[in-house]
């Protein structure tokens, strides 16, 4: 088991005819995954190598059964073809462009709040379940099959802790990359709850970064739920206060969104924290060996 | 995105949100000019800075004759003032604006952000006017009164009725404070703001509401459609190397440390600014040359690191995702070629077509030092340039 994807999931591509969607989409075929289709308004009824193109969403999954999307829209357009695979009845989106404004995202989200489709992005590297599934741009090779589900807020942060884990021999169930925005479809106490309840997830990494308090509500959450060991790493300790965050940001999330103050959250809730970026796989055997769980 | 105050008003201006009559100033002449259109009896000279805090510096100050505003806009222009927001060297004072005097009855706190939490537009308001909010915020959080705004309906007039009633407001001062917020609010989203701040607001003794200062910041992912905000970009308050990163879209920040990092991804360029601290050392910059980086942006990424004076050692650190190691060292030999290298490099490589760049690097003579790992990388840097 795995969760979000697996060998059985039906991909369709938006955006698959431009350079990136293109060499994506080969990507994921060359991995296994089953790219049904594409859409590109305009190029309806033709085809990338053997993959049937649609003018529409709509169009493509009543002739594919797709059930999830990779969007590598540009941004400008990015919002509106996230609503195209909801509006479609696409139950997994997974938008990859970074850029996307603010203000779209806003709009999608309060969208999506009215269908049934859950978007993990923008601004992410994807989601893989190894050996079945890649969806996104992660290089397929760096991981291996196995018990340990990843979440992170960061693209090659995520890399970095599946290629120390694949290093030491671990496997991962399912990677997923929720993205670096500050409007995102999925957020970590998601992610941890679907993990929570996959039989084939013995232990998890979550990575966060500073800004927001997404990491300080999952541990909440994880003191509250978490039946599973837990590693983390919190990126920013030593990033300048002020740089990227706004004035009144700091107001509305009560002075918190340091790393010191996640990092202190999630070790109140029993997390065992990475001291480095290099420390991922090491802290995440830690947790396990602490929780007297096995991870092969 | 920042702007100037005065940039911020012309804004609010056009979209009806009601600010004092003011001109902005380059020159005393022009200061002067400006107060003469205006006329008295009460002027404000504003030093223009991107940093808050510009009042308690001693940028900010009321001139009560034409005399004293032409003293005060010399004081000012040209001064490095100092608040809070700057550091300690301050920012210099190229413009400034000129407003008349408002005869105020209250002061008042009104914000609006991007909120997290709910993913929405979100206003705050406090009675505690003119004040630093943050100070508020904490000490007495409950003074700050929350509006959240369903986009899908925008801003509706009781909600912000509601809002007008719960700061104290009363009979018309109501019904300006609404036609403020909805002002407001169309500002913030067909500008495409981040945060729209006006500390303080003030209550007129005339009634009316108006925005005695304002500060605006825009989403820097929506610039594409905002050609006019782009336009009033004063890259006078900007640093240079930051300019330059900019303009090749790689993602910079300069920081005080002396170990260049060159890093791709946000996430793993901050892991590689904590690591080089973790082991005693202070990185000098922020520097993320993005998933599609080619030679060329990779080559003026290394140039921008090795321009400033403070590095003394270059940690480049990669996974390649969409990034291909072979590309990474394909530039830093073309820019260590261009510029030359005065300092120790570590290059830590790893993922897709790792093997190719390691060969590149070993093969090019230079005298690169290679790492396996982030904490392998981190090490070797801070051991070469002790």
């Amino acid at each position: 088991m795995s969760i979000l994807v697996n060998k059985d999931t039906r991909v369709i591509c938006q955006g698959i005819t431009g350079a990136t969607g293109t060499f994506h989409t080969r990507q994921a075929v060359e991995y296994g995954t089953q790219m049904v289709g594409g859409v590109t308004p305009g190029k309806g009824g033709t085809r990338l190598d053997a993959i049937p193109i649609f003018d529409t969403v709509e169009q493509a999954v009543r002739e594919t059964g797709a059930n999830a999307s990779v969007i590598y829209v540009p941004p400008p357009f990015a919002a509106d073809a996230i609503m195209e695979a909801a509006a479609a009845g696409i139950e997994l989106i997974v938008a990859i462009t970074e850029g996307i404004p603010v203000l779209d995202m806003v709009k999608v989200k309060r969208f999506l709040g009215e269908t049934g489709s859950r978007l993990v992005g923008p601004n992410c590297p994807g989601v893989i379940t190894p050996g079945e599934c890649k969806i996104g741009i992660m290089p397929g090779h760096i991981h291996r099959k196995g018990h340990v589900g990843v979440v992170s807020r960061s693209g090659t942060l995520t890399y970095e802790a599946v290629g120390q884990l694949t290093a030491l021999g671990i496997g991962q169930s399912t990677c997923v990359g929720i993205g670096g925005d500050p409007v995102n479809g999925t957020n970590f106490i998601d992610v941890m709850s679907l993990f929570n309840a996959d039989p084939d997830t013995h232990a998890v990494i979550m990575i966060g970064e500073i800004g927001g308090s997404a990491e300080e509500e999952a541990a909440a959450w994880i003191k509250a739920h978490m039946t599973k060991p837990v590693a983390s790493f919190i990126a920013g300790q030593t990033a300048p206060p002020g740089k990227r965050m706004g004035h009144a940001g700091a107001i509305i999330s009560g002075g918190k969104g340091t790393a010191a103050d996640k990092i202190a959250a999630l070790t109140d809730a029993g997390a065992e924290m990475a001291a480095t970026p290099s420390d991922m796989g090491e802290a995440l055997l830690r947790a396990a060996a602490r929780a007297g769980v096995k991870l092969s | 995105m920042n702007i100037h105050e005065y940039q911020a008003k012309e804004i609010f201006r056009s979209f009806g949100v009601k600010v004092p009559r003011g001109y902005p100033a380059f020159t005393v002449d022009e200061a002067v000019a400006a107060a003469e259109q205006l006329g008295g009896p009460i002027w404000v000279v504003k030093a223009q800075i991107h940093a808050g805090g510009r009042g308690k510096g001693g940028g900010v100050k009321l001139a009560k004759s034409i005399e004293e505003v032409r003293t005060l806009a010399g004081q000012i222009l040209g001064m490095q003032l100092v608040t809070h927001q700057t550091g300690p060297e301050g920012q210099k004072v190229r413009r400034l604006y000129i407003e008349e005097g408002a005869a105020i009855a209250k002061e008042y706190y009104l914000g609006a952000v991007l909120d997290r939490a709910t993913s929405r537009v979100t206003f705050m308001a406090s009675t505690e006017g003119g004040v630093e909010i943050e100070k508020v915020a904490e000490e007495s959080p409950e003074k700050i009164l929350k509006l959240t705004v369903d986009p899908a309906y925008g801003l509706r007039d009781y909600e912000a009725r509601d809002l007008g009633f719960a700061l104290g407001l009363e009979g018309k001062q109501v019904v300006h404070f609404t036609r403020f917020m909805q002002g407001l609010y169309r500002v913030f989203t067909e500008k495409d703001c981040a945060l729209a701040e006006i500390n303080p607001l003030v209550l007129t003794q005339s009634g009316e509401i108006v925005a005695l200062d304002g500060k605006l910041n825009f989403d820097s992912n929506a610039l594409y459609r905002q050609a006019d905000i782009v336009a009033y970009r004063d890259t006078d308050e900007e640093d240079p190397s930051e300019i330059k990163a900019h303009n090749a879209e790689l993602s910079y920040i300069k920081l005080d440390g002396d170990i260049g990092c060159m890093v791709n991804g946000a996430g793993l360029a901050m892991a590689t600014m904590d690591i080089i601290k973790h082991y005693g050392a202070e990185p000098a910059n922020f520097l993320d040359v993005g998933g599609g980086a080619n030679e060329a942006k990779v080559a003026l990424a290394f140039e921008i690191i090795t321009a400033d004076p403070n590095v003394k050692g270059i940690f480049v650190n990669i996974f390649g995702g969409i990034m291909k190691c072979d590309v990474i060292a394909t530039g830093v030999i073309a820019a260590v070629k261009k510029v030359g290298l005065k300092v120790p490099l570590v290059v830590r490589l790893e993922g897709t077509n790792v093997e190719l760049g390691k060969k590149i690097l070993d093969e090019s003579g230079l005298n690169v030092i290679s790492a396996s790992t982030m904490a392998d990388g981190a090490q070797k840097i801070i051991a070469a340039i002790r």
